[in-house]
């Protein structure tokens, strides 16, 4: 629910799309997510770089409104909010492009690209799903994406990792979203495939959308991004423009996050 | 595969193009399987009696199918969502003793009893849906709660015996004819064409395959999936109540052994029609199929004058054999 109730200043390019401080998340007694500050404009590419565990899923549930924060604030172009559903968050402006979970795989291309905001026409009892009209957009949103697709009818299971995951995101882009998360979009992928998300990642950071990219791949991360946020083990190791960090630190800064780790479970291990 | 047309018309053009008239015809058969199958029951039927081939007698099959479809329209809902409900029996019985009890109390009031049957039907369905939405407890084990209890109900309302004494006027519920049908047959057949519409036409439909298909995708999606689930359990019930009034209406008095196992075969109807226990997967149409099957084999075996354990046994291996050729050509039709 949002505490802020008053209009976003959207028009405003200095106030970021989203800024979280001292976000911390505890399962239990467990610690999840402690201490992460992170912030995001329009028109650029945030990247949440991390080792398994280390909290990127976490990190992106809160944000997607699927889980809520422990402590922290979220602030959405400058307003504070706490989202209670992912239904929040989506009328927020604020999408998620989860990797697997993104999609039903049974279902028409067509009916995933418009599920839960479907277009309807007539009125009360013989209110109908507009399937025209679905089928025709789906078909157009996804061409300028560059998914040419003879029949938007066929599961979308039979498409490719990369082409599913660019449905997604030509999805959110059509339904007005200001702030794409895309969660490991090219980890599953080949090579090529991860260039073709790639690029769409560009395209949609062009069209002046924010777009918050997890990976744990800094090779993918670096050319794309404008700011790095590096977690590990639930902690952050610091938020970094661009012009503050080259390839080989960001790459350096992840492995010596491990080392850190493994030489803090070695102390842990000879103190007992 | 998501197709929610009759699979008999669904894809002609597709399958015709760029194709012999033979290559067709073979698409065509297999992948309308179950709709040959039948067809062979019926003309098997036909062929060894005189008296199933009748008007009369289609008129009594689908007057028996009547209260089986409307709780295999429900159960379709339900098992689309990847759920089961194991209760809608017990809640035929259950409904069936509140309105006959109703009935024999306020016997001038007669319209209190569908009323009375429907509310009862519902009632259950909420328990059944908040069960399985708010608390997340497993469909199986919540409506298998349910079907004990609602069973203890319907014995504890006639303090374990019959209700008797119902006035005449209450046969009017299934007896009465409108449009030349009994209003069962009647219902059935809205209740089919209402099912194919909104699983194929509206946003709820879709949702449902959508739950099924991927729960976690859909509730991302901003599906409301508690909500939708809690409303496909309730339809259940309240489907249930409806039929465990005209089942009740028929025989003109409440019995808490009324409905006792169709949950079963609403069960098997729906997944005779190819629909998938896991979800996501099932039509209308299959649904509609299936019911047929069974209602057929039920009836054609006894007029055959089959020994009723005989026609149990006969009935699940033809099912059974039916739906392994039915997996069988889908799967020839895909490779």
């Amino acid at each position: 629910m949002s505490e802020d109730t008053a209009q976003a200043t959207e028009l405003d390019p200095g106030v970021p799309i989203l800024a979280m401080t001292q976000i911390a998340k505890h399962y239990g007694s467990s610690i999840a997510l402690q201490d992460v500050d992170a912030h995001i404009h329009a028109g650029e590419v945030l990247c949440v770089l991390g080792d398994n565990g280390a909290g990127k899923s976490t990190f992106i549930k809160i944000i997607a409104g699927a889980h809520q924060q422990t402590e922290g604030t979220l602030a959405v172009y400058g307003h504070n909010r706490r989202f209670a559903s992912p239904r929040d968050a989506l009328d927020a402006g604020i999408a998620t492009v989860y990797q697997d979970l993104a999609v039903v795989p049974l279902m028409s291309v067509w009916r995933n690209f418009f599920l839960g905001s479907e277009i309807t026409r007539g009125w009360g009892p013989f209110r109908r799903l507009d399937v025209a009209a679905m089928k025709r957009i789906a078909k157009d949103e996804l061409k300028k994406m560059g998914i040419d697709l003879r029949d938007v009818d066929q599961p979308i299971g039979t498409l490719s990792g990369g082409e599913r995951q660019s449905v997604a995101i030509a999805r959110s882009v059509y339904f007005g979203a200001k702030l794409v998360i895309l969660d490991e979009p090219t980890s599953a992928l080949g090579v090529k495939q991860a260039g073709v998300v790639l690029r769409y990642i560009a395209q949609a950071r062009d069209a002046g959308l924010g777009v918050i990219f997890i990976t744990h791949n800094p090779h993918h991360a670096y050319p794309v991004g404008d700011r790095f946020l590096i977690l590990n083990r639930g902690k952050s190791l610091g938020l970094h423009e661009k012009a503050d960090i080259s390839i080989a630190e960001l790459t350096a800064l992840m492995s010596g996050g491990a080392e850190l780790a493994s030489l803090a479970h070695e102390l842990e291990r000879a103190s007992t | 595969m998501t197709r929610t047309t009759p699979a008999f018309f669904a894809n002609v053009r597709q399958l015709t193009e760029g194709k012999s008239a033979r290559e067709v015809a073979t698409a065509l058969l297999v992948r309308n399987a179950m709709v040959l199958i039948l067809l062979v029951v019926i003309c098997y039927f036909a062929y060894r009696s005189a008296r199933f081939a009748t008007l009369d007698n289609v008129t009594t099959i689908l007057i028996a199918a009547a209260p089986f479809a409307l709780i295999a329209l429900g159960q379709t809902l339900v098992i689309l969502t990847g759920g089961i409900d194991l209760s809608v029996g017990s809640v035929i019985a259950v409904s069936a003793m509140s309105a006959a009890w109703t009935a024999v109390r306020v016997p001038d009031q007669l319209w209190l009893a569908p009323v009375v049957a429907t509310g009862v039907g519902l009632l259950a369905g909420a328990v059944n849906g908040l069960l399985v939405s708010r608390f997340s407890v497993p469909p199986f084990v919540a409506t298998l709660g349910m079907l004990t209890a609602a069973s203890g109900f319907a014995y504890a309302i006639g303090n374990g015996a019959p209700i008797n004494g119902v006035p005449d006027g209450y046969g009017a519920f299934a007896n009465t004819e409108v449009l030349g049908m009994k209003i069962p047959v009647l219902l059935m057949i809205v209740g089919f064409i209402t099912f194919w519409f909104v699983l194929r036409h509206t946003t709820f439909g879709l949702r449902i395959y959508a739950i099924g298909g991927n729960s976690s995708a859909a509730s991302l999606a901003g599906v409301p999936t508690e909500r939708t689930r809690v409303w496909v359990y309730l339809i259940s019930g309240g489907l249930a109540g409806v039929s465990g009034l005209m089942i009740s209406s028929r025989v003109i008095s409440g019995s808490p052994t009324l409905g006792q196992g169709y949950e079963l075969d609403a069960i098997a109807a729906v997944v005779i029609g190819g629909a998938s226990l896991f979800g996501g997967r099932g039509t209308v149409w299959g649904t509609l199929l299936g019911l047929m099957l069974i209602q057929t084999l039920n009836n054609g075996l006894q007029i055959l004058v089959i020994p009723p354990y005989w026609q149990a046994v006969i009935k699940g291996a033809l099912i059974a054999a039916a739906v392994a050729i039915d997996v069988w050509a889908t799967r020839r039709t895909r490779s």
